[in-house]
């Protein structure tokens, strides 16, 4: 059991937790489930002054920040209690592509040489974090919805529009990852 | 209480992320690389354990805890979902995170993902500002 603990998660645990999200959202509160709303309803309590869209009654969703603050919670847990160790089984393929566009090899979650307080402010820094972060935030309300809402819990509810926003998802995804990176690093 | 069991479930999807590596930027690489089965096992058993968990659960039951019919309003298609979206990915790509992984990272103790979720909220601005003269 502790060997399981300490070890990553495998991909047929994980997904069927994360999958289970849809039915106990609706069974608890009847809420649609999805993660990115959580960053509108913060700017809509935040803003002293609101465009059109920040301006709704937020404590109607705070199920939405309940459920974010759990997700902070959980990754607290998780790598205080339970961590997975330094040593991370990526494809060896993936290791060569990222070697090759100058990063270090795998270790943790992140490359520690760019997602660091002391690296974000470094070209690669800005673009990954600052800009990646900015691209997250606009990109995921703008399409009204984000891996959870679109990927997970439209496609899950058989909507075809989820579909389009999770292949387009990918589109951006691809052409990062194999245009952008090879022509910036 | 319902606010007790978002916070629950909120804290197993943490954990849940946490622990298979779904908040790595090295596994989003291989996803978008095709370099491994992991992300797409995740999100296609999560997809089939969803909707086979609704499609029972409206067979057996009518009602949520608190009373309301169990339907969930269709999220009708704007042009927004993929011009939206095809933002959102190169965020995805760049970050390695998406905005769940946000989240759980600065619990875990990824501190620089506080500054990706600052950048995030003016992201969200500026789109609340754009909003009426963009495409939807």
């Amino acid at each position: 059991m502790s060997e399981s603990l300490y070890s990553p998660w495998p991909w047929y645990i994980a997904g069927p937790m994360v999958g289970l999200m849809v039915p106990l959202m609706i069974l608890v509160g009847n809420r649609r489930w999805g993660v990115s709303s959580s960053f509108r309803h913060v700017c809509a309590i935040a803003l002293p002054r609101r465009p059109a869209y920040l301006r709704y009654d937020w404590k109607q969703e705070s199920w939405s920040l309940f459920f974010v603050g759990g997700a902070v919670i959980g990754g607290f847990l998780a790598a205080h209690f339970f961590p997975n160790g330094e040593v991370s089984s990526i494809a060896p393929r993936t290791r060569n592509a990222i070697a090759a566009l100058g990063f270090d090899a795998p270790r943790g979650l992140v490359p520690a040489e760019v997602f660091s307080l002391a690296h974000v402010w470094s070209a690669r820094g800005l673009l990954m974090v600052v800009i990646g972060g900015f691209l997250v935030g606009f990109g995921s309300r703008y399409a009204n919805g984000c891996t959870s809402g679109h990927a997970v819990t439209g496609l899950a509810l058989l909507e075809w529009p989820a579909l389009v926003a999770t292949l387009s998802f990918f589109a951006g995804g691809l052409l990062v990852t194999h245009v952008v990176y090879p022509l910036l690093f | 209480m319902r606010n007790v069991l978002y916070t629950l479930l909120g804290t197993a999807f943490g954990i849940t992320l946490y622990k298979a590596e779904i908040i790595s930027w090295y596994r989003i690489q291989e996803m978008f690389r095709f370099h491994s089965f992991h992300m797409y096992g995740v999100l296609f058993s999560a997809v089939a354990v969803g909707a086979l968990s609704v499609a029972m659960m409206k067979a057996v039951l009518a009602r949520s805890a608190d009373g309301r019919s169990l339907t969930i309003a269709k999220r009708p298609f704007q042009h927004g979902m993929w011009i939206g979206g095809f933002v959102f990915g190169m965020g995805w790509a760049l970050t390695g995170a998406c905005p769940g992984p946000l989240w759980v990272h600065v619990g875990a103790g990824t501190s620089v993902m506080l500054i990706a979720i600052a950048s995030a909220l003016v992201g969200v601005v500026v789109y609340a500002i754009l909003q009426p003269r963009l495409p939807h």
